[in-house]
């Protein structure tokens, strides 16, 4: 059994993105600048995907702005709103200690300039309140970005009373829902957003292409210098396949949201359920606001990369957040931020999927982690004191 | 996977020497939870030959390799001998590591050497000091909080 269970890293890009795409790389292969007929075929396919991604998410063709990702898409909404407040000598920002790191590196990066960050604690369960926003907002806040759904542990933030309490207090809102669209309702006006960044390979779109959302009003400054694309706020060609794709892949993502998904959610919970099971084994993040395909456990005792390595024997692929897997010392900063240990952060599995996966599938993932969590723990010293009493159980 | 050779896997999947020898003669631990690597090296000795050599691993999958590769190599060899090893010599046998992985080579090293030490100890045997200060391990166990 071949079992792709990391659908948040990335899906696989739907059959009917790939027709819609098709045609936008012979027959109608112009330049959209171009103004021969060619390049004026493109640009109309470019203008209509606008407008529908526009439609999904409940704002104008004008407020969209195609970006090569969800990276560069929040690069240019904390950059913005960092320059904008600048000028009006506002150099304070507010976001959350789990962001993406495309989101806290480009906060280092300002702090580096002279920027206060105020990281706010996520506790235990991995959401931020909008009264925790509310007591950080200053005279000097420049922005406030905060992800919509954790790319690890998949818990859903407030965004709508997050986003309240940003137009009260007049500072600008971003949100980072790169795992968050497509999946569950998303709607910048209801949700009181003035950016968003959204990227198309997290809902069967194709990679590479993504959006940033910019409310009228609010300003950008460019990333990317060049030409006048994208009202002269991003330089490049377009890419027009891939965002013909993308629009496509979203009215279809949003046409059967994983949220409204009964089955889906009922298959998720088996699974926590299932992995409930293992001793000394925990949930990550809140067990109820929580998006509807990612599930996110630690077990103590083992190590996450060869509980990954064996799972992929068994045709299971997922992913974890032990340091062996980032690649540095220290495990996944947002497991960190949720309160575990180092000991148990580098024993965590997250397993993320999509409306397709079956109950047998379910099942046989909880049967494989509970067979190779069993044997690594079987050869691991930790293990052994922990049963013996020579070490405390954390979980 | 392409993140490690043939003879990394195959050690890993199929670890060589796993397990825990009870009244060992010399026992090695190093690592750190926190760091998301622990290995522990059992030695069985019968006049200054490992006789049997046992090991049980937190950690990776090369840390696995590692321990696995390096028990097989100094089994059956005279202590003096398992003294010698190196990290090289345990990555070498697994067909190289990847860069950041090289630490697990170290640990495996060391709680080799650790291993003798105890058994050392343990039976009033004198030796060098200094044959067990050059640790070479670049990787920083007692990480900040």
């Amino acid at each position: 059994m071949k079992i792709y269970a990391d659908n948040a890293a990335t899906t696989s890009t739907s059959k009917a993105a790939i027709e819609a795409m098709l045609p936008y790389m012979d027959a109608i292969c112009g330049n959209p600048s171009s103004l021969h007929s060619f390049g004026q075929e493109a640009k109309e396919a470019l203008e209509q995907a606008r407008a529908d991604i526009a439609n999904e998410l409940g704002c104008t063709p004008r407020e969209i702005y195609f970006t090569s990702g969800g990276s560069e898409a929040d690069n240019q909404a904390i950059i913005s709103a960092a320059k904008f407040g600048e000028r009006k000598g506002k150099k304070h920002i507010i976001s959350t200690a789990f962001e993406h790191h495309a989101v806290l590196h480009t906060l280092d990066k300002l702090k580096k300039e002279g920027f206060e960050i105020t990281l706010l604690d996520v506790h235990e369960n991995g959401v931020v309140t909008a009264e925790q926003v509310a007591e950080a907002i200053r005279e000097d806040t420049a922005l406030v970005t905060i992800m919509y759904v954790n790319n690890e542990i998949g818990t859903i933030q407030p965004i709508r009373e997050i986003g309240a309490v940003c137009r009260e207090k007049k500072v600008p809102f971003h949100t980072d829902a790169v795992q968050a669209v497509g999946h569950i309702r998303v709607n910048v006006a209801d949700d009181n957003i003035d950016m968003l960044s959204l990227s198309a390979h997290k809902f069967h779109g194709p990679k590479g292409i993504g959006v940033l959302y910019c409310k009228l009003g609010i300003p950008l400054v460019n990333v990317i210098e060049g030409g006048a694309q994208e009202r002269g706020k991003r330089a490049g060609t377009e890419n027009v396949p891939a965002i013909v794709g993308m629009a496509k892949a979203l009215k279809d993502a949003n046409s059967n949201l994983d949220c409204d998904n009964a089955e889906l959610l009922a298959k998720r919970d088996r699974l926590i359920a299932g992995l409930s099971e293992i001793p000394h084994s925990a949930l990550n993040g809140d067990r109820e606001k929580r998006c509807p395909g990612t599930v996110n456990f630690c077990f103590e005792g083992i190590e996450g990369e060869s509980l990954l390595l064996l799972l992929d024997d068994k045709g299971v692929y997922a992913s974890s957040g032990s340091a062996c897997t980032s690649g540095s010392l220290d495990p996944s900063h947002v497991l960190l931020a949720i309160g575990r240990v180092h000991d148990v952060a580098h024993g965590s599995l997250r397993l993320s999927f999509d409306s397709s996966i079956t109950d047998e599938e379910i099942d046989y993932i909880i049967k494989a982690v509970k067979d190779v969590v069993e044997y690594l723990r079987n050869m691991s010293p930790v293990w052994r004191d922990l049963m013996a009493g020579k070490r405390q159980f954390i979980l | 996977m392409a993140l490690y050779s043939d003879k990394v896997m195959d050690h890993f999947r199929n670890p060589r020497n796993v397990g825990v020898i009870e009244n060992a003669d010399g026992i090695g631990e190093v690592g750190n939870a926190k760091c998301g690597d622990i290995m522990k090296i059992y030695l069985k000795i019968d006049n200054d030959i490992i006789s049997d050599v046992k090991f049980e691993t937190f950690g990776c999958g090369s840390a696995i390799a590692s321990s696995s590769m390096a028990t097989e190599l100094i089994k059956g060899k005279p202590l003096s001998e398992a003294l010698t090893l190196t990290n090289q010599a345990v990555t070498e046998a697994l067909d190289g590591l990847p860069a950041h992985k090289i630490h697990c080579s170290v640990l495996a090293e060391e709680a080799i050497r650790n291993a003798v030490k105890d058994y050392y100890d343990k039976n009033g045997i004198d030796y060098d000091p200094d044959m067990f200060k050059n640790c070479n391990c670049h990787h920083e166990h007692d990480v900040q909080e």
